[in-house]
C-alpha cells in the first residue's frame, strides 16, 4: 500500500507527520518500540528539510511517501528547498556535539542507528530523501 | 504540545516534561533547563520523564549540551519515569550512558547523593 501526506513546512506540523505514520505502521506490526523508531526517522528528517532546507518558509512544502507490506517499509520524502549533501556530511562523535553544547548535529545519526539504507539524491529542483526499513518479526 | 512544570523539594530541583518534545518544542525544555543551571543555588536537578510521550533528537540535543556545565558547575541531573519507547530512544546513540537514568523517583533522589559522593 502506498499512502502520501503534503505538509507545509512549518515546525508545528511535525506532530501531524509522526501521527500519519504510527497509524499506518500500526497496520503492518505491533512492535512499539520499531515504529517508534521509524517514526523518530522520519520526524528527524522532515525537521531538518522544513529548518535548514526550507527555512521554516510555510509557502513551502514536502511531500511524504509511505510504501509499506508485510516485509517493511520504504519513505520516500521529496522537498524543493536547498539541497543536502550527504556525502559530505561527517558524522561527529558524541563526545564533539557534548563539547560544542551545540543542540543539534545528532538527529542524522538517530535516522543511520534505526534505517537499514538512507539516501539523499536532488535532480533538478527535486531532492529525494529515501529511507528503506525492514521490520524485524 | 510539551507541558513543562518546575518544582522544588527538599532543595531538589524537579522539571516534569509531559507530550513531546520534538524540533518544534524543544526550546521550552532548553529555557526550563537553562533557568536552573544559571541559578547558582541549584545543585540537583531531577527530571520526571512520566508524562513524557515523544523524544526527538531535538530533546536529547538539549540534555547533551548542558552535561559540560553540569560538570562546571557542579550540578547533578537525573532522569527518571522513562516510557520503554523513550528509553530506547536514549540508548540509540548510547545517551544513556552519558547520562543518570533511572527507573523511578525513589531511585533518582538515591542516585543524587550517590552521584553526589
Amino acid at each position: 500500500m502506498k499512502f502520501n501526506l503534503k505538509v507545509y513546512c512549518e515546525k508545528t506540523r511535525l506532530k501531524d507527520i509522526r501521527d500519519f505514520i504510527t497509524e499506518k505502521l500500526k497496520a503492518y506490526t505491533q512492535d512499539e518500540l520499531e515504529i517508534n523508531q521509524m517514526v523518530l526517522a522520519v520526524d528527524e528528517v522532515c525537521a531538518n528539510l522544513i529548518i535548514h532546507s526550507n527555512y521554516c518558509n510555510a509557502n513551502e512544502a514536502i511531500n511524504l511517501e509511505v510504501e509499506v507490506n508485510e516485509k517493511g517499509v520504504i519513505f520516500e520524502i521529496t522537498d524543493q528547498g536547498k539541497k543536502f549533501n550527504f556525502k559530505e556530511y561527517k558524522e561527529p562523535s558524541l563526545q564533539e556535539v557534548v563539547k560544542a553544547r551545540k543542540k543539534g548535529g545528532i538527529g542524522l545519526m538517530l535516522v543511520q542507528r534505526i534505517m537499514d539504507k538512507v539516501e539523499f539524491s536532488s535532480k533538478e529542483k527535486r531532492n529525494v530523501c529515501t529511507l528503506y526499513k525492514q521490520f524485524s518479526k | 504540545m510539551i507541558d513543562i512544570e518546575i518544582t522544588e523539594e527538599d532543595n531538589i530541583s524537579i522539571i516534569s516534561v509531559g507530550g513531546d518534545v520534538d524540533a518544534s518544542s524543544s526550546i521550552h525544555l532548553d529555557e526550563a533547563l537553562r533557568k536552573l543551571v544559571e541559578d547558582s543555588a541549584v545543585k540537583y536537578i531531577l527530571i520526571d520523564c512520566t508524562r513524557l510521550e515523544y523524544i526527538s533528537s531535538a530533546g536529547l540535543g538539549v540534555f547533551m549540551s548542558y552535561i559540560d556545565d553540569f560538570k562546571t558547575k557542579n550540578i547533578r541531573m537525573v532522569l527518571f519515569g522513562l516510557s520503554n519507547k523513550v528509553m530506547n530512544v536514549f540508548q540509540i546513540l548510547g545517551l544513556d550512558q552519558l547520562l543518570y537514568i533511572v527507573p523511578g523517583k525513589k531511585e533518582a533522589k538515591e542516585k543524587l547523593h550517590e552521584v553526589q559522593s
